[in-house]
């Protein structure tokens, strides 16, 4: 009925609503694109016209001096969240595609998992770095440390890893799966040789994402990890380990340049880091769906 | 799983300042450590320093106005996002801007704090504030705009950097669906005659629409629990809330990143434990956010209905 109502209407008044609809969902984007250009632009423009190499190759002084320590502290924390929150993720993503199937899905092992990953995604960081401060470098007097940082910074980016190779496992065709079965392969077998080596791609952009979620994570962080200007050390316990973010939060309002100079840089490290690994997920996704659709 | 650990450390460590703070905490506006140094009193066999007394009717309602400002921002800027990159423009100019849009979502929030507060505060406060509050009349619920604007640094910017923070979680959500949508039922919209806003009005976003409430429920949990961006921006200024649009606050989030290295020196722990408190309400209120999100898209992915009431 409704559409019959609308062919009777005023055709210029539709036209007007028409165009102004379309101007809006242009000017929407462009108020979303602008702003991310201001932002990207302005904390370069803010920190190349002190940027000197030698703050990579400088150890911190607190409001002043490098960010060698924190580059190196940064990637330390991401390797580990690599390690353990890659593994935990993957393979809760792999259960959660391929162990709990459609045909049992309604029962509870499933929904229960999928609530708790959904629960946790949203869960405040901040909260979950004071649970760790308190539980872990309080109560278990791991002091703040490289461990307590890292199972932190692990459970907020497992749920994300989960989902991403979950769905990049949920993507794979089903001919694979029917193919290597009909050769006689077991499950576990299949698993790991056709249907995970096809979805690595995917499940690699989920991780690399969550890396540099990890990498750009502060409030997790502040007091677990804790701070120092000295480079991390092979101590998991006891010893707090630097990160950039950090020195962006801690010195940008102190009362001298220097100190500004080193929350800039920090800053534009940190926006390199993430940009470059965007794109390299990204680069990953156009690739294999290019060869996707050749080889179709 | 880890969850039921967290909760559980959360609300064990909470239980003191519970039971001290009573119901008066989340209707209390005063934030006072008492005095550390001094004598230790005891309230129903609980420890705590001379003269605390914590009210977190600030935090809550930092944190809720916060979150509503960024949510109404939000919501139709990610929908028109959304539309422009998957409907209106050509795919080699789509795709470098959504790619865009996805940088902001990866972008970390202290970085997104400090371009905040030192770049967006003063430029709104110079140019965007002084002209709303001069132009809009003194009466009524209005009289939120007016009065002074500040220095940038407060509950208007700190919403609107919000909103821009969960725009490309609702905006990748919606453009998702929006390629879900078969081509079918669109082009027979437009066979019928329909514009290309009526096609998005009572085709494309109907097809959709439990999926963008999902996303825009899910958007306004990262919302509330949005942390270091905010106690950059918001000024953190505990104690009040906010008399107008422009005035410093705080959230409870803010609070807890801002407070915990004081809340140590109180050697009676008392401190900790009301900012267990405190985490223990945003734990709460994110906790029935996202399962309410999970309901929607639970319930209106099944009924995901086509045209319909046409």
């Amino acid at each position: 009925m409704a559409v019959v109502d609308q062919v009777y209407g005023s055709t210029r008044r539709r036209r007007a609503v028409d165009w102004a609809f379309r101007a809006g969902a242009l000017a929407a984007l462009a108020l979303v694109v602008a702003p991310a250009l201001w932002l990207v632009v302005g904390v370069v423009a803010r920190a190349l016209p002190h940027w000197r190499w030698n703050v990579l190759t400088t150890l911190s002084a607190g409001t002043s001096g490098g960010l060698e320590n924190a580059v190196a502290g940064t990637f330390v924390l991401m390797a580990g969240v690599a390690l353990l929150a890659g593994t935990t993720g993957v393979l809760t993503g792999v259960y959660l595609a391929e162990l709990v199937g459609p045909r049992r899905s309604g029962r509870p092992g499933g929904v229960w998992a999928r609530g708790a990953i959904d629960v946790l995604a949203g869960f405040p960081s901040i909260v979950l770095g004071y649970v760790g401060y308190v539980a872990l470098c309080v109560a278990l007097h791991w002091g703040f440390s490289l461990l307590a940082a890292l199972l932190i910074l692990s459970l907020m980016v497992v749920p994300y890893i989960a989902k991403s190779t979950e769905s990049a496992l949920r993507q794979v065709p089903t001919n694979y799966r029917e193919g290597a079965e009909a050769l006689g392969m077991s499950q576990g077998y299949a698993l790991r040789r056709v249907v995970l080596r096809s979805a690595l791609p995917g499940i690699v952009t989920g991780l690399l994402i969550a890396l540099s979620v990890a990498g750009g994570e502060t409030a997790p962080l502040l007091y677990t990890a804790g701070a120092t200007n000295n480079l991390p050390t092979w101590s998991v316990l006891h010893q707090p380990v630097a990160y950039l973010t950090y020195y962006v939060w801690t010195d940008y309002n102190q009362p001298s340049n220097a100190a500004h100079v080193v929350s800039n840089d920090a800053a534009l490290i940190l926006v390199a880091m993430v940009l470059t690994m965007l794109v390299v997920a990204r680069l990953i996704v156009w690739r294999t769906q290019r060869h996707a659709e050749s080889a179709r | 799983m880890g969850l039921g650990a967290v909760l559980a450390v959360l609300a064990v460590k909470a239980w003191p300042a519970v039971v001290v703070n009573g119901w008066g905490f989340v209707a209390r506006s005063q934030w006072l450590p008492g005095n550390t140094y001094g004598g230790v009193v005891h309230t129903h066999g609980v420890a705590h320093p001379q003269g605390s007394l914590y009210g977190a009717w600030p935090l809550i309602a930092g944190t809720l106005e916060t979150s509503l400002i960024a949510v109404v921002i939000a919501v139709p800027l990610a929908l028109g996002t959304a539309f422009a990159l998957t409907e209106r423009l050509a795919t080699w100019i789509a795709r470098p801007l959504g790619f865009l849009v996805e940088i902001l979502a990866g972008l970390p929030s202290v970085v997104i704090g400090l371009w905040g507060v030192l770049e967006v505060g003063p430029f709104l406060a110079r140019h965007v504030y002084p002209l709303v509050a001069s132009h809009v009349p003194d009466t009524g619920p209005f009289r939120f705009l007016t009065g002074s604007v500040g220095y940038g640094e407060g509950l208007a910017t700190s919403g609107l950097v919000l909103g821009l923070m969960i725009v490309p979680i609702i905006a990748a959500t919606t453009r998702d669906l929006f390629l879900q949508v078969p081509a079918l039922p669109k082009e027979g919209g437009e066979a019928l005659g329909l514009t290309g806003a009526e096609v998005a009005r009572r085709v494309t976003i109907p097809w959709v629409r439990g999926g963008i409430v999902g996303a825009t429920v899910l958007g306004l949990g990262r919302a509330l629990g949005e942390t270091m961006a905010v106690a950059m921006i918001s000024g953190s200024v505990l104690g009040k809330v906010s008399p107008n649009l422009y005035g410093t606050m705080t959230t409870i989030a803010a609070t807890i990143v801002s407070q915990l290295d004081s809340a140590a020196t109180d050697g009676t722990g008392f401190a900790i434990a009301t900012l267990a408190e405190a985490g223990l309400i945003l734990a709460v209120i994110a906790l029935v956010v996202n399962l309410a999100a999970r309901r929607i898209v639970a319930r209106t992915g099944r009924l995901a209905a086509p045209v319909g009431r046409g």
